[in-house]
């Protein structure tokens, strides 16, 4: 097989023909080393590509995932390999220890190909925010990929990965995912042990898949879950992930949140949208509209609660430890001029903005009432579930922006997250799978389902998958 | 509205040193969200419990027991200025 012909197998294909003996690990490894480090593609998504692959501590073929290369999102702390999470303030930073997530995979027999861009400490929505410069979409090279995890989802698209870790805290898995045209998939809270991930927003970060199909999401998954003693928020997970098989969706109960599908997705969006709604109804499945009547007010509350978090979460970084330092006379200067050069724009509007939140006289009116919202959002999700088995949504309301586009307008650029806040808000699985193009550019179909129902979730995605037969490869030329 | 002087006072807090520049903009900027978020104010949560987490887990507890830790080298290998024992700062002054 050509290197191109490589890259064309999905990652649970790569593995099992690595398992029957049809194709060596490390031939897979290099055919995509070799692009990734070339960055021929001109994208951007790498911020550290490895020079070979890491010796196995048992033959590939022995393994579940048989030695299949994996891109992870910068903020994954890897030992001896740079770990930045896209700031400048983390310059040179090789962390003496490895995330759970991405040791489980190793364990599970992944190879680590390199690291991927990312918006700094994952405060984004287009990959703008990096101190690498941004990722471009390999669909368009003049857009974004979506954010937080763009250079992960870029990766993956264009073919310079099988498959990709990132983290989604308010929709930095899925937005990417639905922009680049694969699948992105935001497991439970708890579902996979945060230990090793850099944190930005603790109570609402997770680790999750991009991938280009949902049987290797579901496989990725399986090797990821589980209870981990360094994360006490982590939980044991109940049953075990399984690969996706259906054939229909008879039975199947979907809602379609109002407030979600109105107004403000773009009009391509929400065609390519009601589109597959029929679709599923072919295939048996129910769909009624549905009411959350909280949700427009997740997004206020997400950026407030997720500001205040990351303004606690990123006090660590002070020139101390780690990372940059600023020399000056004192103490204090020393703190202040460091965080001052070693901090972008926006991670410091969200530092401003969350210490604001959390300061004295405010603390009510802004922190306080937004987590009351979280409840009140999380229990619209409660009362929808009792009447259906999952909720569906378009994942991003516009395709792909042009770069620059959003970069003067924090407020628009905050809005790209309005159908994939409430999900973090209540800690709920969630997936985006390609739902088709709109002029061109992937569009991306969402849904949600209770806390630990990813099976359910991936058996539906699987199945409209099938029926929906997209076709990424255009941007793997 | 976010005044300079606000602006100021959360920089200190946030131990950030912003320009001028930075702190007109951050006014501007903080405004404008602030104002979007301000439609909060408008829901009733009189009673409503506050989610400060999702996941059902209260004080998860390990046994106090001695585990191996990073070894000091280790753990002073990536500061700016590793001294023997700890890490260097310049003094605290008078600030």
């Amino acid at each position: 097989m050509s290197d191109g012909e490589l890259r064309e197998l999905t990652a649970a294909q790569a593995a099992e023909r690595i398992r029957s003996g049809d194709l060596s690990a490390p031939e897979l490894f290099e055919a995509y080393r070799a692009r990734a480090a070339a960055d021929a593609d001109d994208l951007n998504a790498f911020t550290w590509v490895a020079d070979d692959a890491p010796a196995a501590e048992a033959p590939s073929r022995e393994t579940p995932l048989a030695g299949v290369p994996l891109a992870v999102k910068d903020l994954f702390c890897t030992e001896g390999v740079p770990s930045q999470s896209g700031s400048k303030i983390l310059e040179g930073y090789r962390p003496p220890y490895t995330a759970t997530a991405v040791a489980k995979l190793a364990q599970a027999g992944t190879t680590l190909l390199g690291k991927t861009n990312q918006d700094e400490f994952a405060m984004g929505s287009s990959n703008e925010n990096s101190a690498f410069g941004p990722v471009r979409n390999p669909w368009d090279r003049e857009r974004v990929p979506g954010g937080s995890s763009g250079g992960s989802a870029a990766a993956v698209a264009a073919g310079l990965a099988p498959w990709a870790l990132g983290t989604d805290t308010g929709g930095s898995i899925r937005q990417p995912a639905s922009l680049c045209g694969i699948v992105g998939l935001k497991p439970t809270y708890g579902a996979i042990s945060r230990y090793g991930m850099i944190a930005f927003a603790s109570s609402l970060d997770q680790a999750g898949a991009f991938t280009r199909d949902v049987t290797d999401a579901a496989l990725l998954l399986r090797h990821m879950v589980g209870q981990d003693p360094c994360d006490s928020t982590s939980l044991a997970y109940p049953g075990e992930i399984e690969l996706p098989q259906g054939v229909d969706l008879r039975g199947l109960r979907l809602g379609v949140p109002e407030e979600l599908t109105g107004e403000g997705i773009e009009s391509g969006v929400r065609e390519a949208f009601n589109a597959t709604l029929a679709l599923a109804e072919q295939l048996g499945a129910s769909i009624e509209p549905c009411n959350l009547p909280h949700a427009p007010h997740a997004l206020s509350a997400y950026y407030l609660i997720a500001p205040a978090e990351a303004s606690a979460n990123l006090a660590r970084f002070d020139g101390v430890r780690y990372g940059l330092r600023v020399d000056a006379d004192d103490l204090l200067g020393m703190y202040t001029q460091t965080r001052e050069a070693g901090f972008g724009p926006e991670v410091k509007r969200r530092i401003m903005l969350g210490t604001y939140a959390l300061s004295s006289g405010y603390y009510d009116a802004y922190y306080g009432r937004a987590q009351q919202v979280r409840t009140k959002v999380a229990d619209d999700f409660r009362a929808a579930f009792e009447r259906f088995d999952l909720l569906v949504t378009p994942t991003s309301p516009s395709v792909a922006f042009r770069l620059g586009e959003k970069v003067g307008d924090p407020l628009a650029m905050y809005l790209s997250d309005v159908c994939t806040v409430p999900m973090s808000l209540a800690g709920i699985p969630a997936i985006s799978i390609p739902n088709g193009l709109s002029d061109g550019l992937p569009t991306g179909f969402q849904l949600c389902g209770p806390a630990f129902s990813e099976n359910r979730l991936l058996g539906a995605a699987y199945v409209l998958e099938q029926a929906l037969g997209f076709d990424g490869s255009a941007a793997r030329a | 509205m976010i005044d300079r002087a606000q602006v100021l006072h959360v920089a200190k807090l946030a131990r950030l040193a912003l320009s001028d520049q930075e702190v007109e903009r951050m006014s501007r900027e903080l405004s404008a969200v602030l104002d979007h978020i301000e439609k909060l104010s408008e829901l009733e949560l009189a009673g409503v419990p506050p989610t400060s987490h999702v996941v059902d887990v209260v004080n998860a507890l390990r046994s106090d027991e001695p585990r191996p830790s990073l070894p000091r080298d280790v753990a002073l290998a990536s500061a700016p200025e590793p001294l023997e024992q700890g890490f260097g700062v310049p003094s605290p002054g008078a600030s």
